[in-house]
């Protein structure tokens, strides 16, 4: 049941709006100090009083920037294979995986998933070793496999949470399928996945987003700087520049983070509603 | 096992293998490696030679295992309670429903969808002991409180003193709690209305009302977030290493038992003794959180359907 709101009475309505304004300046603050930044000269980031508005604004820095980083068209076109091929593979695999979960009954099902969600409470350290050994033994360290392939083996969290979707779908349209001759495919094919777009859109995002953002894999398994993405190549500058360019690495980190928050932005109904599913009511 | 029955079990298998074969592969399989191997001494590049308890004796005296024991509790202890704390305030202001509350929550939103590596640049400058963006506001503060107080004070030197290593560490990640507002106010929404009206009836005041109808309605929800947080704290790692750009901290104040494992594996490829470490590590997440899932049970209000 959705609540309507009655109206408060002007006095509350002020303490509430002056409350989300300071909350909203304190998380907004952060965000406009990079940018401002970023259009600085270094010499004009140390002045104190700290100054808001550079003027000139340094455009130039985002192409030094760039510069600085290494080669960054290529750092981005690798972030964005690995995001094409772990999307692609994360929603092809967990969407397998929780049809069978959610749509089929067979003995035994309950338990197992009982066990996709054990699974999630193993901390990464624990397997981090052995994982590495094994693409090591495969010959894989180097490459982009150990980045992607895994996503072929549908991730727990996402089984759960195409599953919770699937099983709001009513079971008389598999009914209906199956007696116009649909086989198992053909009702995931032609009934759960058209109405289920909501929800893989939501897999697609959160994957989409944890691989650009990921820079833990890619610090561990690749070795050439030419295969860096564009998380670990600003690692990379950060820990080379030891902390003195802020200003390119201000342009560095709002051009990296552009690109999610833009993403964020033409799809954000379905992600908030994505991450409030993923809150645990039952 | 019936023929409809046998045949139900292999469709289902048939649809499930990709999640299960992900299972034996990155699961079970590198849980049994990291047991057997946390007997060993092993560097990846040569074959592992079994040594029996001798990483765990170690361990038990190894000064850094039980620092970072330490820092990851005393770290836990913090973000918890203000992973909760912050979001839900948060929350229950946006819950008011006044017009532009999708604007606010917008706002509190996006800091957490910055990637990990710019979130650890940008706080280190924010936190900058010199010449930070929080330090320019603290100074003129500080400056005050000294003329009043008559001893001098200083702005904290953030992220080089052990001393606030952690709670600069607490600071950036409070700021990313986007995902647990969106969370905590879907389950303020999901609260009946009447529940409120009926409340109001009976005079409870607005206090009253949040403490008897929003808190035991929200429970479940902030049961099951309390638990992922407390499963998330006991492993941090990523944030506080791009933060220390790599490293551990000043007087190694952010070494936690997830870096350290991180560190043993891959600075110094004794990957034997990560594994011992690991699994320790995995024991801790593992009592942890049944302890918390116990405790919170009984604090837990589920409608009863």
């Amino acid at each position: 049941m959705k609540t309507a709101a009655r109206p408060l009475a002007p006095v509350r309505r002020l303490c509430v709006y002056t409350l989300l304004v300071l909350g909203a300046i304190v998380f907004i603050t952060p965000f406009l100090w990079m940018l401002s930044t970023s259009l600085k000269p270094l010499r004009a980031t140390m002045s104190f009083p700290p100054e808001w508005i550079p003027a000139p604004p340094q455009w130039a820095n985002y192409p030094e920037a760039m510069r600085t980083m290494g080669p960054f068209f290529r750092y981005a076109g690798n972030t964005l294979l690995l995001c094409v091929l772990s999307v692609g593979g994360t929603v092809l695999s967990s969407t397998l995986a929780a049809y069978g979960f959610a749509r089929l009954s067979w003995p035994g099902r309950d338990k197992v998933f009982i066990l996709v969600l054990a699974t999630m409470m193993i901390p990464f350290p624990v397997v981090m070793v052995p994982i590495y050994a094994l693409f090591r033994d495969l010959g894989w360290i180097g490459t982009f496999r150990p980045l992607w392939v895994p996503t072929l083996f549908a991730g727990a969290f996402n089984v759960f949470l195409l599953r919770q979707f699937f099983l709001t779908i009513p079971r008389e349209l598999s009914e209906a399928a199956r007696i116009d001759g649909c086989n198992e495919w053909g009702i995931l094919w032609r009934v759960i996945i058209p109405l289920s777009k909501p929800a893989l859109l939501v897999v697609a995002l959160f994957q989409f987003m944890a691989t650009w953002n990921d820079f833990l894999g890619p610090l561990i398994y690749l070795t050439d700087q030419n295969d860096y993405t564009l998380a670990l190549g600003l690692q990379a500058f950060q820990s080379k520049s030891g902390g003195t360019a802020w200003n390119l690495l201000m342009a560095a980190s709002t051009l990296i983070s552009l690109p999610v928050i833009v993403l964020f932005f033409f799809t954000q109904r379905t992600f908030v509603e994505g991450i409030a599913t993923t809150g645990g009511k039952n | 096992m019936t023929k409809t029955e046998r045949r139900e079990l292999a469709a289902g298998l048939l649809f499930i293998s990709p999640w299960a074969a992900g299972f034996l592969i990155f699961c079970l399989y590198p849980l049994l490696q990291a047991a057997r191997l946390s007997l060993a001494d092993y560097s990846v590049l040569s074959a592992p030679v079994y040594i029996g308890l001798e990483n765990y004796r170690l361990l038990l005296r190894d000064e850094l295992f039980w620092q970072s024991v330490l820092n990851t509790f005393w770290f836990a202890a913090f973000s918890v309670p203000i992973g909760a704390i912050v979001p839900l305030s948060l929350a229950l202001l946006l819950n008011f429903n006044l017009p532009g509350r999708d604007l606010f929550r917008t706002v509190f939103f996006l800091p957490s969808l910055l990637p990990l590596v710019c979130l650890g640049v940008l706080w280190q400058w924010l936190l900058n002991g010199d010449i930070g963006l929080i330090n320019s506001f603290l100074r003129p503060a500080c400056e005050a409180f000294s003329a009043l107080l008559g001893t001098p004070l200083r702005p904290p030197n953030w992220l080089s003193d052990p001393a606030w290593t952690k709670p600069a560490l607490l600071i950036a990640g409070a700021w990313t709690t986007g995902n647990a507002v969106v969370i905590y106010l879907a389950g303020l929404q999901d609260v009946p209305r009447h529940l409120y009206e009926a409340a109001e009836i009976d005079g409870a005041s607005p206090l009253q009302r949040f403490r008897h109808v929003t808190l035991p309605m929200l429970s479940p929800v902030i049961y099951f977030n309390g638990v992922m947080s407390v499963i998330g704290s006991l492993q941090v790692f990523g944030l506080s290493y791009v933060l220390t750009g790599g490293g551990d901290g000043p007087d190694r104040s952010l070494l936690f038992m997830a870096t350290y494992v991180y560190r043993r594996a891959f600075d110094y490829w004794d990957m034997g003794y990560a594994c011992a470490l690991g699994l320790v590590l995995f024991l801790i997440v593992l009592t942890v959180t049944l302890l918390a899932h116990f405790v919170g049970r009984r604090f837990t209000h589920y409608e009863s359907k």
